[in-house]
């Protein structure tokens, strides 16, 4: 019994191995350039490489209130 | 019965060699792609400045470790978790507190946002991942409105929405990914293939389609397929544990984290 088990897991490890094998691919030089182009691109609109403007930081410290 | 015996250990040890022969097939496929490092490609980029953070806000009120959190889409409320067994959604603005919901287990290791921002997911040691509504009513508990959606055999690790309030992906320490349907508690499709915990899972960005990847206790990540329930890839790099799997933005790539001291990209 364990004989079958064994070969069904084996046939399901090649029948994945088969599928991934099959998978498509890029070279690293051209996902990489893609990457970058990518990060270059959207990074005017990334607040963690140019900053938020205080006036639209939900979050800035708030002046107390000072009652004259 | 002797001959079948027979039959099936031949099978076996050529599915064995087949196996053997894709896996090293394989590794030569990556590495004739492997023409060049992604650091080699980005000598010329300008680094990075100096980096500085600042703590606007600190929320407390949770009584032990907090485990999880996340951001609802108004990008000002927030739900977090903890091993305390308390669930709370916070007000990031006010620190004030909106919601809690105790859970009946400690160590709630997940916990998500609806998109709609109407309702939160939670689960850990009870093996399940239980949708709350949230609602401002007075007169109701948000415990008793409690769903359970998922039932997994052991502990739920992370679980996440899709693109609706209506469905959710988990992720077990029974080493499997499922997703189910929110409004009846049915299983829609699962995903096996960790050959232990699975520790993280993180979906595509939507505008790319229904793959998500996920990390596990079995050094492995992997892309799954949400239609098919079929692994598309696995990445075995990392030396330990995966704890957290990240789609970088795009779609075309993700980032995961190990025990073994490193992030892979």
């Amino acid at each position: 019994m364990s004989a079958t088990n064994n070969v069904a897991q084996a046939r399901k490890l090649v029948e994945q191995l088969r599928i991934e094998a099959g998978v498509q691919r890029v070279k690293v030089s051209k996902a990489s350039s893609e990457l970058m182009s990518y990060c270059e691109q959207h990074a005017r609109n990334d607040p963690l490489l140019v900053g938020v403007p205080a006036s639209e930081n939900p979050f800035k410290d708030k002046k107390p209130c000072v009652i004259l | 019965m002797a001959t079948d015996g027979l039959h099936e250990n031949e099978t076996l040890a050529t599915l064995k060699s087949e196996a053997e022969s894709l896996k090293g097939k394989l590794e030569e496929e990556r590495a004739k792609l492997h023409d060049v490092e992604l650091h080699q490609v980005a000598e010329r980029v300008e680094a990075l400045g100096q980096f500085v953070m600042k703590t606007r806000r600190t929320l407390k009120g949770h009584g032990n470790k907090v485990l999880c959190m996340d951001w609802c889409k108004d990008k000002r409320r927030i739900v977090s978790s903890s091993q305390d067994g308390k669930v709370i959604v916070w007000d990031s603005f006010t620190t004030n507190k909106e919601h809690a919901v105790t859970m009946p287990c400690t160590w709630v290791m997940a916990c998500a946002y609806a998109p709609s921002g109407c309702a939160i997911a939670c689960g850990g040691l009870d093996n399940k991942c239980s949708v709350y509504p949230l609602t401002f009513d007075k007169n109701e508990s948000m415990a008793a409105k409690k769903k359970s959606v998922a039932m997994h055999t052991n502990y739920l690790s992370a679980c996440s929405f899709t693109n609706s309030d209506m469905q959710i992906l988990t992720a077990s320490g029974d080493g499997t990914c499922a997703l189910w349907d929110v409004e009846s508690g049915q299983l829609l499709q699962s995903f096996h293939g960790h050959g232990a915990d699975v520790l993280c899972l993180d979906l595509a960005p939507s505008e790319t389609g229904n793959t998500f990847v996920s990390g596990g206790c079995d050094k492995k990540s992997m892309v799954w397929d949400m239609r098919s329930g079929q692994c598309v890839q696995a990445f075995e790099t990392h030396e330990s544990d995966v704890n957290s799997v990240r789609y970088y933005p795009s779609g075309d790539a993700f980032a995961s984290g190990s025990d073994d001291a490193t992030v892979c990209f």
